[in-house]
C-alpha cells in the first residue's frame, strides 16, 4: 500500500540564512554595491519601458500569459504525462527527482555514465536552486559555468543575486578585477572596457566548448504536445552548450511546461521584452528529443518538484508558478533596488523570490521574506504573466510565524479598534497624555513632534521625527460644532 | 513509488480544490497589419547591429572577403557563382574544430520575423545542421522576402517543433556587465543578412 | 446624497486637519457631510501585517457603520484601496459599501464632477502620488487636476515620483534601514523640487516623508492635498 501522496516543500538554495532585515543591513550600508544596484535596475527598467510600450497588444499578452500558466497548473499531472510522452517519443529520457538531492544524484549519474569528469553549464535557475554545482564537485566532475554573469559569480567564489544578471551586484572595475585574479589565460593588459571583459570570457571558454562531452542546462519552457525545451539566452554560451557535446541533460521544474508548441507565440513575445528589454532575445534555442546528427545524440530530461507541488496546493499562493524567470520585478523593486539580492538567500530574490521561496520551503522556514516589500505594488504592474504579488506577500504574511510581542500589541489594538467606544476612549486617553507632552516639544522645537523614543519605536525615531497626537483630535472638533 | 508517481500524485493532491476550467483570451495580434514589412525587418535587424544587404548581387562581393566558407550541403549553386575561396561542404560533417578554423558561413532560413529582427532556422533547405551555423564566427544568411512575416504568431504556424531550431536576432551579445549591451561573445559576432526577391 | 467621511484612525489620532479641510470643501461645494462617531479603523494595518483574523472585527464595524450611505470619502489612498480591494475577499457582505467608498479625489472628480474646488494656495508645490493610491486605485492624474486648478499654486514634478518613499506600514519598524535608504532617497528628490510642500493623498506616507524632511530641517512643510485645496486665501 502507497502512503499518501501529500505535497512537500523542497530543499537546497532557497532558505535565508539569515533573516532578510539582518541580511539587508550591511548591503544598504556598502554604498559601492548600492551605486551598482541603483545604475543597473535604472538602465534596464528605462529599456523594458521601452520596449514594452511600442507594442500595442501588451496587455493582451498579459492577459493570454496569465491564462495559459493558470491552466497549466490545473492540469499540471496530465500535461506532464503528456510532455513525457511526447519527449519519449522524440528520443528523450525523462527522469523525475522529489526533491534537490534527488536531482542531483541523477544529473551526477548521467554524467558519470557518460565518462565524463567534467560539463559545461548553461545559466540555470534550477539547478542554482539544488546547488548541482556543490553536488558535481563533491563527486568529482568539474562544473564550467559559460553565462557570463554566472563565469563572474563563478570565478568570484560568490553566488548570484539577481535572476537574469547574477553578477549584477558588480560593476566593470570589480569584474576586471575577478578576471584578472582568477582567470588563468586572461590578457595581463585587460581593460574594465565591456567589450574587452565579454572578448576574454569567449577566449577563456571556446576551447571548453569545442571539446565539451556533456552539457547541463536548464529550460524556460518545456512543450508539453511537441515534447519540445526551449532555451533562451543571448551570448551563445546556450547553443554552445546545446549544440556541441554528445550528452545533453536538462534540469527542468515541473511548472516549465506549455500546453501547445503554438502557447510559445505568447510566452517568446513577452519574456525578452521584460527581462532584458529586447525585442528579441539574440538567441533562442528549441530542441525535441534527439535529432540524428544534428546536436547531442543522448537527450536527458530530469523533472523536478523540489516543493513546487507545495506551492500548487495553496490555491491563492498558486499563481507564483507561473512565473517565467524574467526578473522584472526585481529590477523595479525599490526594496531590492536597495538591499541587492543576497539579502534575500534564496537564489530567488527581489518580489518573486519573496512570494516563492517561502513556498518552496513551507514560510516558518523563511518566515522574514513575505514582510521584505514594501506593498508598493511595482511588481504586479511590470510582471508579464500579472501575478498579484502584493496579494500573495499579505497572504503568506497570514502564516507567518508572528513574534509574540507583536502579536500581543496586534490583539490588544484590535480590542481597542473594534469598540467605537473604546476607540474614542483611547483617543481621548492618547490626546491627553500627549497634549503637555505636545505643548513641551511645540515650545522646545517649534513642532509638535518626538524626536528619539525607545525600542521599538526607535526603528523608527532613528531617521524620522515623529508626529504626536494632535491637540484635539477630529472626532472632538466635529463634536464641539 | 517511484519518484514520477510520487510526484503526479502529490501534484494530484495539491489539486484538490478542483480548480476552474480556463478560457485562454488570445486578444493580442496575430496577423501584422504593417504595409511595409521589409522595411521594418531591416530596421529591426539593424537596431541589434546585423548588417543588411538587399539582392542576390550583394553576395559575391560579400563572398570575395571570405577566405575560408562553410555551407550545408544543399546551398543553391547561385548563391557560390564566382566564389574562388575554399569551399567547406558540411559532408562529411565538419568536427568543431574544423568549424572553428573557417571564417564564414553562408545558409538561407526558414523564417524571419519582421516585428522584431528575428531570422529562424529550422535545418530545413540551406540551413544545414546547429554547429554550422554557430562555430564560425561570421554568418551570412540568406533571407527570401516571402520568408518574411510580420508579428511572431505568424511564424509559428510555419514551424515544426520536432525540427531543431535556432531563432536569431542580431550577433551574439551580453547584457551581463552593468546591463549595457555588448555585441560579440560566443556566437558568430558578424550577423549579415541578404535580402533577394522571389525567383532569384 | 447621503455622504459620510471615513476620517481614518491615524488621521482622527494625529490629522485632524485634513477631516476638516475635507468637511470645508465638501460644504463650500454645497455638499451635506455626516461624521458617524462609531467608526473606528479599516483593519489595513492588521490585515496586511499578517493578522487577518484580528482585522476582521473592524471589516464588520465598517459595514455596520457605512453601508447606509450612498458614498463614502476617505482622505487616503490606502485606507480606500484596503476597503475596495481587500474587503470584499475578507467578508462578502463588504462589498457593496466598498464599491461606495471613494478616496477623496474620486469622490470630487468622478462622483460630483468637480475638478475646480475654489481653492486658493499661493506656493510652490511638488505631489508624491502614493503608491496604493498610484497602482491600487489607479487615482491617475485625479489629484493633480485638482491642484492645477488651484489658483496661485505653483506645481512642480517630482523626481522619481512614483517610486516607493518607503513607509509600507509596519515595514517602515521590521525593515528600518532599507526603509531608511528608501526614504533619504525619496527626501532627495523632493529637495531638489525647491518646492515648499510636499503634498500627497496619504497622511501616514506623508508622516513618514515629512518626519525624514523634519529630521533634516528641510524646511518642507508636508500637506494632505485636501488641506491644500481647503485653502481659500480668505481664511488664510
Amino acid at each position: 500500500m502507497n502512503p499518501p501522496a501529500t505535497p512537500a516543500t523542497g530543499s537546497g538554495r532557497i532558505r535565508t540564512p539569515l533573516p532578510f532585515p539582518t541580511a539587508a543591513k550591511p548591503a544598504v550600508a556598502d554604498t559601492q554595491l548600492r551605486a551598482n544596484l541603483h545604475r543597473a535596475t535604472r538602465t534596464i527598467r528605462a529599456k523594458r519601458a521601452r520596449v514594452v510600450d511600442e507594442v500595442p497588444d501588451w496587455e493582451a499578452l498579459r492577459d493570454a500569459g496569465s491564462a495559459i500558466k493558470a491552466d497549466v497548473q490545473r492540469r499540471l499531472p496530465e500535461l506532464l504525462e503528456q510532455f513525457e510522452a511526447s519527449a519519449t517519443a522524440a528520443g528523450a529520457t525523462v527522469h523525475w527527482a522529489r526533491d534537490a538531492a534527488e536531482a542531483c544524484r541523477i544529473v551526477v549519474a548521467l554524467t558519470q555514465a557518460a565518462g565524463a569528469d567534467e560539463v559545461v553549464k548553461v545559466k540555470s535557475m534550477a539547478t542554482q536552486e539544488i546547488e548541482l554545482n556543490e553536488a558535481l564537485e563533491a563527486a568529482g566532475i568539474a562544473a564550467y559555468e559559460t553565462d557570463l554573469a554566472e563565469l563572474i559569480v563563478q570565478l568570484g567564489e560568490d553566488t548570484p543575486s539577481h535572476i537574469l544578471v547574477p553578477a549584477i551586484h558588480y560593476n566593470r572595475g570589480q569584474i576586471r578585477e575577478i578576471f584578472q585574479r582568477r582567470m588563468a589565460d586572461a590578457p595581463t593588459d585587460l581593460s574594465d572596457e565591456p567589450a574587452a571583459l565579454a572578448e576574454a570570457a569567449r577566449a577563456h571558454l571556446r576551447r571548453r566548448f569545442l571539446s565539451a562531452r556533456v552539457a547541463v542546462s536548464g529550460a524556460n519552457f518545456a512543450v508539453a504536445d511537441s515534447g519540445t525545451l526551449v532555451v533562451v539566452e543571448s551570448e551563445g554560451n546556450g547553443r554552445m552548450c546545446l549544440t556541441l557535446p554528445e550528452t545533453l541533460i536538462s534540469v527542468v521544474g515541473v511548472e516549465k511546461l506549455l500546453p501547445t508548441f503554438t502557447d510559445l507565440e505568447v510566452f517568446l513575445q513577452l519574456l525578452p521584452r521584460s527581462s532584458t528589454g529586447e525585442r528579441m532575445n539574440p538567441y533562442t534555442s528549441m530542441w525535441t528529443g534527439v535529432t540524428p546528427d544534428d546536436g547531442p545524440q543522448t537527450v536527458h530530461i530530469v523533472l523536478v518538484d523540489n516543493g513546487r507541488s507545495a506551492v500548487l496546493a495553496d490555491p491563492v499562493g498558486r499563481p507564483a508558478l507561473s512565473c517565467i524567470r524574467c526578473s522584472a520585478c526585481l529590477n523595479v523593486c525599490p526594496v531590492y533596488e536597495r538591499a541587492g539580492g543576497h539579502a534575500y538567500g534564496s537564489v530567488y530574490p527581489g518580489p518573486i523570490g519573496a512570494i516563492l521561496s517561502p513556498q518552496l520551503t513551507g514560510v516558518a522556514d523563511n518566515a522574514s521574506l513575505p514582510y521584505a516589500s514594501t506593498l508598493c505594488g511595482a511588481c504586479y504592474d511590470v510582471c508579464p504573466v500579472k501575478i498579484n504579488i502584493p496579494e500573495i506577500l499579505v497572504h503568506l504574511r497570514q502564516q507567518a510565524p508572528h513574534p509574540a510581542a507583536e502579536r500581543a500589541t496586534m490583539r490588544v489594538l484590535s480590542w481597542v479598534m473594534r469598540s467605537p467606544r473604546r476607540w474614542a476612549a483611547a483617543l481621548r486617553l492618547a490626546r491627553a497624555g500627549a497634549g503637555p507632552l505636545g505643548a513641551y516639544r511645540q515650545r522646545r522645537t517649534g513642532a509638535r513632534t518626538l524626536r528619539r523614543l525607545p525600542w521599538p519605536a526607535s526603528a523608527w525615531t532613528r531617521s524620522r521625527d515623529l508626529p504626536l497626537p494632535a491637540p484635539q483630535t477630529f472626532r472632538d472638533w466635529w463634536g464641539k460644532q | 513509488m517511484t519518484a514520477r508517481d510520487e510526484i503526479l500524485a502529490r501534484l494530484r493532491t495539491a489539486l484538490a480544490d478542483n480548480p476552474p476550467p480556463v478560457q485562454v483570451p488570445r486578444r493580442y495580434r496575430r496577423v501584422d497589419d504593417r504595409a511595409d514589412l521589409i522595411g521594418t525587418l531591416v530596421d529591426r535587424l539593424e537596431d541589434y547591429r546585423a548588417v543588411v544587404h538587399h539582392g542576390i548581387d550583394a553576395l559575391p562581393r560579400l563572398l570575395s572577403e571570405v577566405d575560408r566558407l562553410a555551407v550545408p550541403t544543399d546551398v543553391p549553386a547561385e548563391w557560390l557563382a564566382g566564389y574562388a575561396g575554399q569551399l567547406h561542404r558540411d559532408a562529411p560533417p565538419l568536427s568543431p574544430a574544423a568549424l572553428d578554423a573557417l571564417d564564414a558561413v553562408l545558409t538561407g532560413c526558414a523564417v524571419a520575423v519582421a516585428d522584431t529582427g528575428t531570422i529562424i532556422l529550422d535545418a530545413g533547405p540551406a540551413q544545414g545542421r546547429r554547429a554550422l551555423t554557430l562555430v564560425p564566427d561570421r554568418h551570412i544568411c540568406v533571407v527570401r522576402t516571402d520568408q518574411v512575416v510580420g508579428l511572431l504568431p505568424e511564424a509559428l504556424t510555419r514551424l515544426d517543433p520536432r525540427a531543431p531550431q535556432t531563432w536569431i536576432s542580431g550577433p551574439s551579445a551580453t547584457s551581463d556587465i552593468e546591463l549595457n549591451r555588448v555585441e560579440g561573445v560566443h556566437g558568430p559576432r558578424r550577423l549579415e543578412v541578404v535580402l533577394i526577391g522571389l525567383g532569384t | 446624497m447621503r455622504i459620510a467621511l471615513f476620517i481614518t484612525c491615524v488621521n482622527d489620532l494625529a490629522y485632524p486637519g485634513t477631516g476638516i479641510a475635507v468637511t470645508r470643501i465638501l460644504r463650500r461645494l454645497g455638499h451635506t457631510v455626516e461624521f458617524p462617531t462609531a467608526q473606528t479603523c479599516c483593519g489595513q494595518m492588521h490585515a496586511n501585517t499578517g493578522y487577518r483574523a484580528e482585522a476582521m472585527p473592524m471589516v464588520r464595524n465598517y459595514v455596520d457603520v457605512f453601508d447606509s450611505y450612498d458614498a463614502i470619502v476617505a482622505p487616503s489612498g490606502s485606507c480606500t484601496a484596503m476597503i475596495r480591494d481587500q474587503y470584499p475577499h475578507l467578508h462578502a457582505p463588504a462589498a457593496s459599501v466598498a464599491a461606495r467608498t471613494y478616496e477623496l479625489s474620486e469622490l470630487l472628480v468622478d462622483v460630483l464632477g468637480v475638478t475646480d474646488v475654489g481653492a486658493e494656495f499661493p506656493e510652490t508645490v511638488t505631489y508624491h502620488p502614493t503608491c496604493h493610491g498610484l497602482r491600487m486605485l489607479r487615482l491617475g492624474d485625479r489629484p493633480l487636476t485638482l491642484l492645477r486648478n488651484v489658483r496661485g499654486i505653483q506645481l512642480v514634478e517630482l523626481g522619481d515620483a512614483e517610486e516607493c518613499c518607503g513607509f509600507g506600514g509596519t515595514f517602515a519598524l521590521k525593515n528600518p534601514d532599507v526603509s531608511t535608504a528608501m526614504l533619504t532617497d525619496k527626501c532627495a528628490r523632493v529637495r531638489d523640487t525647491g518646492a515648499r510642500v510636499l503634498a500627497a493623498a496619504d497622511n501616514s506616507c506623508l508622516a513618514h516623508i515629512g518626519g525624514g524632511l523634519d529630521r533634516n530641517r528641510s524646511g518642507v512643510r508636508a500637506m494632505h492635498y485636501a488641506e491644500i485645496l481647503a485653502e481659500t486665501g480668505a481664511t488664510s
